[in-house]
C-alpha cells in the first residue's frame, strides 16, 4: 500500500470505488457522467475533444490519460488532439490576459 | 519496426506455451482480474460450446509480404510454413461433405500460396459458393504475377476482406510498414475498378480496422462513417462495411504490450469491456480453423497458441464433423479480446 506519489496512474482504475463511501452520490455522478458523453446534439467524438481540452485546463493527469486513449479509440488524430489542447490553452491564457483590462482600468483610475 | 518475425529473432514469445503461461500469471494468477473461464462462469456460459458450423477458416501459410507490428500470426517473408497440395486435397474431401457453407482463407498472405488459385477453383467445383479471402491489399501490387488478383477474385465472386488500419498514411505505415498505405490505396482503387465495393455491387469489399496501439477500437458505425468519408474524398475509394476488430494479446501484439509496459492496462480495458452478450456469437462457435499442416483449432488465435481442438479428431485427415461439434472450446485470457464491447471477431462486431 506504500505510495509516495500524489498521483498513481493505477488509481484511475479505482475511480469507481468512490461509490463505496457514498453510494447514492457516487452512482448519481457516474450515471450523469455516462449520459453526458453519449451521442447527442454533439457527437461523442466532439465531446471527447472537448473533454481532452478541459482535462488540460484543469490539469488532471487521470483525465489526460483517459481522454488521450479515448481519442485514439475514436480515431481522432494527434493533430486534432493537439489543436484541442491549444483551444484550452488559448482560453486559459486569454482569461489571464483579459484581466489586463482590469489592470489598465485600475491604473488609469489611480493615475492623474 | 522490425523486419523479421519473432520466430526468426528467437524471441521467446514465438512460443505459444510461453504466451499462455504469461496470460495465466500475474494479474490473473493473483486474482486481481478474473480469468476468462471464471468470467463466463458468472453467466453460465462455461464451458463454451460450438453452435452450427458455418465457416471453415483455412490458413494457407504464414508467409506474408508484410511484417505488421500487431500480427498475431507472426507472419512475414521469413516464414516458410505453407499448406501443401496434399493437405489441400484432404481439405477438399472435407469440403464435399461439410455443412459449412463458407470457406475463409487466411494466412500470412493466402494469395502467396502457389496453389491458392487451384484450391479456390477446386473448392468451387466441390460446391462452395461463399469464399472469403483475408487480403492485405499490398500483395496485389507486390509482384506482376498478382496484378490480376482482382479479376480472379471477381471470377469466383470472392468476398474480399482487407486490412486498413487508418485512412491516414502515417498511422498505416507505422503499423504495417513503410509504403503500405500508398500500395493499399492503389489496390483498393483497382478492386473498385473491377466493381468491388461499389454501392449495390454483389462483389463484396469490406475493410478491417484494428487499433494501432494499446487501445480498443471505437464504435464501428462511427469509424465506418469516418473511413468512408475520408477514403472517398481523398482517393475516390468506395467499400461496403468496416469491421472494427480488437487486437488480441497474442504473439507480436502481446510482445508489444509487454515491451511498452501497456500489458496490465490493456488487460484491464479488455476485462472492463467484457460483454456477456458478445460471448454468444464469438467466431469459435461457428468456425473451425485449419492450419497449414491440416491441424484443427477453435480459431486462428488458438492455432497460433498451439491449442488444438479438444476432440478425438485433431487433424483434417480424420475429420468427423459430428464428433468435432461435440467439443468444448479451449479458452484462455486472450479470449477477452473477442468479448470486449460489442464483441469482435474476424466477421467484425457481432452485436
Amino acid at each position: 500500500m506504500a505510495n509516495d506519489n500524489y498521483y498513481d496512474p493505477k488509481d484511475l482504475r479505482k475511480f469507481g470505488n468512490i461509490t463505496e463511501w457514498s453510494e447514492e452520490l457516487g452512482t448519481k455522478f457516474f450515471d450523469y457522467y455516462g449520459k453526458v458523453f453519449e451521442e447527442g446534439a454533439l457527437t461523442a467524438r466532439e465531446k471527447s475533444l472537448i473533454a481532452l481540452a478541459v482535462s488540460h485546463v484543469v490539469k488532471c493527469p487521470y483525465c489526460i490519460d483517459a481522454y488521450t486513449k479515448d481519442g485514439l479509440q475514436k480515431g481522432i488524430t494527434k493533430e486534432e488532439m493537439m489543436e484541442a489542447v491549444h483551444v484550452g490553452a488559448a482560453i486559459e491564457s486569454g482569461a489571464t490576459l483579459v484581466h489586463g483590462v482590469q489592470m489598465m482600468n485600475k491604473y488609469n483610475k489611480l493615475s492623474m | 519496426m522490425s523486419l523479421s518475425s519473432l520466430k526468426k529473432q528467437n524471441n521467446k514469445f514465438a512460443d505459444g506455451k510461453v504466451q499462455l503461461e504469461y496470460l495465466s500469471n500475474g494479474i490473473f494468477a493473483n486474482g486481481e482480474l478474473p480469468t476468462f473461464g471464471r468470467k463466463i462462469m458468472e453467466t453460465g456460459q462455461f464451458p463454451l460450446r460450438p453452435k452450427k458450423l458455418e465457416v471453415l477458416q483455412i490458413n494457407l501459410g504464414y508467409m506474408c509480404n508484410q511484417v505488421c507490428e500487431h500480427c498475431h500470426v507472426d507472419a512475414g517473408p521469413d516464414r516458410k510454413e505453407i499448406m501443401t497440395k496434399e493437405t489441400m486435397l484432404q481439405c477438399l474431401e472435407v469440403i464435399k461433405n461439410t455443412q459449412a457453407t463458407t470457406l475463409d482463407f487466411t494466412g500470412g498472405a493466402p494469395e502467396m500460396n502457389p496453389n491458392f488459385r487451384w484450391f479456390v477453383d477446386e473448392a468451387s467445383k466441390a460446391g462452395i459458393k461463399d469464399f472469403i479471402v483475408r487480403s492485405n491489399l499490398t500483395i496485389i501490387r507486390s509482384n506482376k504475377k498478382y496484378y490480376d488478383l482482382p479479376d480472379f477474385f471477381k471470377s469466383h465472386n470472392v468476398h474480399v476482406v482487407s486490412s486498413m488500419p487508418h485512412w491516414t498514411r502515417g498511422k498505416t505505415d507505422k503499423q504495417r510498414g513503410s509504403g503500405v498505405f500508398d500500395q493499399s490505396i492503389k489496390a483498393l482503387q483497382e478492386l473498385n475498378a473491377v466493381g468491388y465495393g461499389m454501392p449495390d455491387s454483389d462483389l463484396k469489399l469490406d475493410l478491417v480496422y484494428n487499433p494501432s496501439g494499446a487501445f480498443l477500437p471505437g464504435d464501428q458505425e462511427n469509424m465506418e462513417r469516418d473511413f468512408k468519408k475520408a477514403l472517398l474524398e481523398d482517393f475516390e475509394i468506395q467499400f461496403h462495411n468496416l469491421f472494427s476488430i480488437t487486437n488480441l494479446p497474442v504473439s507480436r501484439f502481446l510482445d508489444y504490450l509487454i515491451a511498452s509496459d501497456n500489458y496490465e492496462d490493456y488487460m484491464y480495458s479488455l476485462v472492463e469491456a467484457y460483454n456477456p452478450l458478445a460471448v454468444e456469437n464469438v467466431m469459435c462457435t461457428n468456425t473451425i480453423s485449419v492450419s497449414w499442416e491440416g491441424w484443427l483449432y477453435d480459431c486462428d488465435f488458438n492455432q497460433m497458441l498451439g491449442l488444438k481442438v479438444a476432440s478425438k479428431v485433431k487433424h483434417i485427415s480424420d475429420y468427423n464433423e459430428e464428433l468435432l461439434n461435440n467439443r468444448n472450446i479451449i479458452i484462455s485470457q486472450h479470449c477477452y479480446g473477442c468479448t470486449a464491447g460489442a464483441g469482435s471477431s474476424c466477421q467484425g462486431v457481432v452485436a
